[in-house]
């Protein structure tokens, strides 16, 4: 499957079918601090992710002063 | 027992929620944190502080939800593409919502923008710009009759400032970090109707309800202090589902009030700026604010290209 990742913007193939979480996990990035979307539809940790989908991995962390 | 599709998992909430759901429990702990706090109040008009990333849009867009009546308002920061596009984004939403957004722009109207008040004032530019935001914001409520400035503080947001300020025991500092503060001296009351959501909530918020938002993140924030504080709470959220909630709102809910009286002092404590009769904690004999003393340095240097500061930054985080 084809994965965008952001900030800065790339991309990243990955091969065979599985969860969102066991993803995020190779990608070593936080669940706590990121989305996956899947043709603009929000996919939850335990979603099955299919080897020609393209993927959206959101960070969700702003940062600056307040 | 909902069937919809899920969309997301708060573990947290130890479930998985469909984008109604999401949208129900959003509403739910906005209007709770309202409540709990008197943040608004029937015949409030609102203006909330927009960026154009998603806390801003969110709040924005759940209070036009909830019934209030709320503008916006737009600071042109001058940082390069970034800032353009924050804009436009912040413009589509007004004009999809059919709602005024006012804007303030930097370089037009004060003679600098934050890349060059970093240089010239030798701050970090996070904190040029908070400072420029926080005077702005203020004036353009006051002016505008505005009975209430709105702030897209999320929970992340005020847990890393509340792990910040306890890890210096900055006590005057703690004791201002409350989630709703009076108008006082030429400032508006401040709200933070997201103080209960993640940011990880509020970006689903957003896309869910098709809400397009600037998702890169500000080229002169990278690195910065409160972003680390943030990936350390991330780190004990994962192991404890529920440690910022508890963290933030248990300050909340035990110890601000040990720290009313601290707070109280520190209003006592101001002055008006002889320049613009902003509130200031300068204690002169003809105080100017902090505003003032950065528009004065950092409108008589010449423009600093955004490339000098981030290259800048990211020499020091490789140090």
């Amino acid at each position: 499957m084809k994965v965008v990742l952001r900030n800065p913007r790339r991309e990243v193939e990955v091969h065979g079918a599985r969860t969102v979480g066991r993803l995020l996990e190779e990608l070593h990035l936080a669940r706590e601090s990121h989305l996956v979307i899947r043709n603009g539809t929000l996919v939850p940790g335990d979603g099955r992710l299919e080897d020609d989908d393209t993927i959206e991995v959101r960070p969700v962390i702003s940062g600056g002063f307040h | 027992m909902c069937r919809g599709p899920a969309v997301i998992d708060l573990p947290r909430h130890n479930a998985n929620f469909c984008a109604e759901h999401l949208q129900q429990l959003c509403r739910r702990q906005v209007t709770k944190a309202i409540d709990d706090f008197e943040m608004l109040v029937p015949g409030d008009r609102a203006l909330v502080a927009v960026s154009g990333g998603k806390d801003s849009l969110a709040v924005w867009d759940m209070l036009l939800e909830l019934g209030y009546d709320a503008d916006g308002l737009y600071v042109g920061l001058g940082i390069g593409d970034y800032s353009d596009d924050s804009g436009r984004y912040a413009e589509a939403f007004a004009d999809e919502r059919g709602r005024r957004l006012l804007t303030v722009d930097l370089r037009g109207e004060h003679g600098y923008d934050v890349p060059t008040a970093s240089v010239a004032t030798r701050r970090v530019p996070c904190s040029a710009c908070g400072l420029s935001k926080r005077h702005l914001f203020d004036r353009a409520a006051v002016d505008g009759g505005y009975t209430v400035l709105v702030t897209g503080h999320n929970l992340d947001d005020e847990a890393a400032v509340l792990l910040g300020n306890t890890l210096r025991w900055d006590v005057d500092s703690l004791a201002r970090q409350l989630p709703s503060l009076p108008a006082r001296m030429g400032m508006p009351r401040k709200v933070k109707p997201l103080i209960r959501l993640t940011e990880r909530e509020t970006a689903a918020w957003c896309i869910v309800r098709g809400i397009d938002y600037q998702v890169e993140e500000c080229p002169m924030a990278a690195g910065n202090r409160h972003l680390g504080y943030k990936e350390t709470l991330n780190g004990l959220e994962a192991a404890s589902p529920g440690a910022k909630a508890a963290f933030y709102l248990g300050f909340l809910d035990r110890m601000a009030p040990v720290l009313a009286e601290r707070a109280a002092d520190q209003v006592i404590g101001l002055s008006s700026c002889v320049r613009c009769g902003a509130a200031t904690t300068s204690d002169a004999d003809e105080p100017v604010c902090a505003f003032c003393r950065l528009v004065e340095v950092a409108s008589a240097h010449e423009p600093v290209p955004v490339g000098m500061v981030v290259g800048r930054r990211a020499r020091q985080a490789r140090r």
